[in-house]
């Protein structure tokens, strides 16, 4: 981690600044700074959530109680799903990678309001005290679901205000990143890159943004009714009170369901970016690329009933949501397609990006044909609440979300890092984690399909064999994620000097040094060429 | 990059704010005095048509929205639309239940 | 970052992210306005009757407190802009004294309701039925929380009154003043809608 030869400017990792030791990162507003402190956080959490998905899994191996009763269980669950969805794959990419890579992909020195960039982190680590917290006070922890569905969720006498305010505040984070890379896109690149002349990851952060933006705050307001309903019985959602739970179910899913989009849509650029490079070839169709980023985002908005087709809703509710469900597979089909016309007739170059991004795809697709499946209203009613749906969002989030967030890590490790990573020991992580993937989820499907429910500690004996395959997929997936993420680690003080442009790539941060000093540019670039020059 | 201050500022001048308030107020009791008499279902349309107008004032003018960048027109009509859009496919399920 | 951030101002970015927390706050009562929608779809009598129980003469007051309170704000920019610096302080003062006003009577009004015991979780509310019960939760939560970004304006307010008062804001250097001026009118905004939807669907 030493500074670039050929530079007079420190690499941000060594500027001295007004501030020494750790508080040179926790009070720093440099976004390359924040972006680790969201590493740092999120990395955490995920790996407390995986720890917590690896004893579910360890229960599940036989029916009954194998290491803890139903209770647990439920305590489990939830608070797998809070810190998974909230605190790990909704800031995820744009927290790190966004942070990070945004403003020196746009030419910028930073975002457009660096002081709210570490205020947002701080919200961040806030929400997940509280989280945490409603683990150890008072009555037990929650045991809703991170779905938080009333009436259970007021009538519940587990603690339940610590951890609804978490995520509450943990969107209050996710509003401000949002703001700030809309604004950093919109007023800071640099001179000549115009919209159509942008990258495609600074595209999907900027869609991203505007969901953020504009779903965040219902469910904002929808866990404020919650708490209302808890203390004040205020009987939006109490059936005795004439409140309606279903409404509870509309109002959460209206964010909920844009924010899987918010998990996917950068996970997507970072694959565009991934794919261009190590094909040596501009991506294919990049408006239509354009257009199908924006399309996901703005249909997106309007399927959020996919999630509720047993609930009780009016038939015309039913095939609304689920002809909008099918619509809003299209541009991501457009998207799938594009990716693989890039690769076709490119110069492709097999590293360890190229192989998460191949590994991408295919779980992506295979999350995303079931996601049609559970669309359609006939077999979503054998299939909803199964392990159907299990192994769908677990393919397409942790497939597409997590492979894309750890093939960006070994794609902007040099950037990041000025170190390159083991590529043995990269491959071989990946290899372990992907066999273990398709061992642990794949099963699902069939468990599901055949009834087996989710949120169950217990299962009927005719499930037994698939629960012990999945279970042992989990032990292997673990694995695969101990060696990558050891493995990075280690990179990080053993690892090969960094060069600027170890992959051959064409956007903006691969024309400075690795690591980039603090101002990112010496010079602010001036842009005449495209994103994916490799003519 | 130099500063973007705020040096070709358009300056509303004073008499326009108070034109404009006498305007929402008059708006204001004449939705109040309409609503006292009971035309139906017509009455709240009324309402809300009048705090539509009322709103679009307080955008144009006091917000400064008709001498700013079209985009923020397009922002806040956009967003309208959006919340309008999930009121009405929340009350597809309502209506028909 | 270094000293290279002041230089370096820009604006329209100021303005840009004002408009755009503009958004999440209309999109956060808007999903009041989807409970408050449906409920109403569903309880159409029950709320045409609980509305004729507010007081139209305390709500067409507050509405124009608040209608003015807009226009003050929108003068003291003017005020600015003309480098009328106590005018813009004194436009500035009304602003928040009538603010203020709102609140005291909202404190009066709310006040009325509960000491006849109608409030969210009172045994009497209950008695009266489900569509008196979503009615006056409805009611307490929009216009409470309505009334808690009054305060949150307030205080925006004063903070730039006191950079005002110190130049900080000033002729050449007043986007602050015009995005508290923003956040107020969307307040306005907010009650414009709320005032119909509460106290005219009698």
């Amino acid at each position: 981690m030493s500074p670039e030869k050929n530079t007079e400017e420190p690499s941000y990792l060594n500027y001295k600044g007004k501030y020494k030791g750790i508080f040179s990162w926790i009070f720093s507003t440099d976004h390359k700074r924040i972006g680790l402190l969201y590493l740092f956080s999120i990395l955490s959490f995920f790996i407390i959530g995986a720890t917590l998905g690896l004893l579910m899994k360890f229960e599940l191996i036989a029916p009954g109680a194998t290491i803890m009763d139903a209770q647990s269980y439920n305590a489990f669950f939830t608070l797998h799903g809070i810190i998974m969805i909230f605190a790990v794959v909704i800031p995820g990419l744009p927290a790190v990678f966004g942070n990070f890579l945004l403003p020196i992909m746009i030419g910028a020195k930073d975002v457009a309001f660096p002081k709210i960039n570490l205020l947002s982190w701080y919200l961040y680590v806030t929400g997940v005290t509280l989280v945490l917290i409603s683990q150890f006070a008072g009555q037990g922890p929650p045991d809703t679901g991170w779905t938080f569905y009333a009436p259970y969720s007021f009538r519940t006498t587990n603690t339940m205000l610590p951890a609804v305010f978490g995520a509450f505040v943990l969107g209050f984070s996710s509003i401000l990143t949002g703001l700030n890379f809309l604004v950093t896109i919109h007023r800071m690149r640099a001179p000549g890159m115009t919209w159509l002349k942008m990258p495609l990851f600074p595209w999907s952060l900027y869609a991203t943004g505007w969901i953020q933006l504009l779903a965040t705050p219902i469910i904002g307001i929808t866990l404020l009714m919650i708490v209302a309903e808890r203390t004040l019985h205020i009987g939006f959602f109490d059936p005795t009170l004439g409140g309606d739970p279903i409404l509870y179910q509309h109002l959460f899913w209206t964010y909920s369901h844009p924010a899987v989009y918010i998990m996917i849509l950068p996970a997507m650029g970072a694959i565009s970016e991934i794919i261009s490079t190590f094909s040596h070839k501009t991506i294919f169709g990049y408006k239509f690329m354009v257009a199908s980023i924006l399309a996901i985002a703005f249909v997106g908005y309007f399927v959020w009933g996919h999630h509720m087709f047993t609930s009780g809703m009016s038939g015309t509710a039913l095939y609304t949501f689920s002809l909008l469900t099918f619509l809003v597979a299209i541009p991501s089909a457009i998207k799938v397609f594009n990716w693989i016309s890039t690769m076709h007739k490119g110069s492709i170059d097999l590293k360890t990006p190229f192989y998460w991004a191949m590994a991408f795809i295919f779980v992506f697709m295979i999350g995303g044909f079931s996601g049609l499946i559970l669309g359609s209203l006939a077999a979503n009613v054998h299939l909803h609440n199964t392990h159907f749906v299990v192994a769908h969002f677990h393919f397409i989030v942790f497939g597409g979300t997590g492979f894309a967030f750890f093939g960006a890590a070994h794609y902007w490790f040099p950037k990041i890092t000025g170190r390159m990573y083991d590529t043995k020991w990269a491959n071989i992580g990946l290899v372990l984690f992907f066999l273990g993937f398709i061992t642990l989820y794949g099963p699902m499907f069939y468990l599901g399909f055949k009834g087996m429910p989710r949120r169950y500690f217990d299962y009927d004996e005719v499930f037994h064999a698939g629960n012990i395959i999945s279970t042992m997929g989990s032990w292997i997936l673990y694995s695969g994620l101990a060696i990558i993420i050891i493995n990075l680690f280690s990179s990080l003080r053993g690892g090969k000097k960094a060069v600027s442009d170890p992959w051959g790539g064409k956007t903006l941060e691969w024309t400075i040094p690795s690591p980039p000093p603090v101002e990112n540019f010496t010079e602010t670039p001036v842009i005449s060429k495209g994103p994916y020059d490799y003519k | 990059m130099e500063s973007l201050g705020n040096e070709k500022n358009h300056i509303i001048p004073y008499r326009t704010f108070l034109y404009v308030l006498a305007g929402l107020i008059a708006l204001t009791l004449t939705s109040v005095t309409l609503t006292q008499i009971s035309l139906g279902t017509l009455t709240v349309a009324m309402a809300l048509l009048i705090a539509a107008i009322k709103s679009f004032f307080v955008l144009r003018i006091f917000m400064h929205l008709k001498f700013e960048k079209r985009m923020f027109s397009i922002g806040v009509t956009a967003v309208a639309l959006l919340i309008s859009a999930v009121i009405i496919i929340t009350l597809l399920d309502y209506l028909y239940r | 970052m270094s000293a290279h951030a002041e230089i370096h101002r820009d604006d329209l970015a100021s303005k840009t992210g004002m408009w755009l927390f503009l958004f999440t706050e209309m999109l956060l009562f808007g999903g009041l306005f989807v409970v408050y929608s449906v409920y109403r779809f569903r309880n159409p009598v029950a709320f045409h009757l609980a509305a004729g129980e507010l007081s139209v003469f305390i709500g067409t007051l507050n509405t124009v407190i608040l209608l003015t309170s807009s226009a003050t704000i929108a003068m003291s920019v003017t005020a600015m802009q003309k480098q009328n610096k106590k005018l813009t302080l004194l436009l500035l003062g009304i602003t928040v004294l009538l603010g203020i006003a709102f609140l005291v009577n909202k404190y009066f009004e709310w006040g009325g309701h509960i000491r006849e015991h109608i409030y969210p979780g009172s045994s009497v509310l209950a008695l009266r039925g489900q569509g008196d019960v979503l009615f006056y939760g409805l009611y307490y939560f929009m216009t409470g929380l309505h009334a808690l970004h009054i305060l949150i304006g307030l205080v925006f307010i004063g903070f730039i009154t006191v950079f005002v008062v110190r130049n900080k804001v000033n002729p050449e250097n007043f986007v602050l003043l015009e995005n508290s001026g923003l956040y107020w009118h969307l307040v306005d905004l907010i009650w414009i809608f709320l005032f119909p939807l509460f106290y005219l669907i009698t």
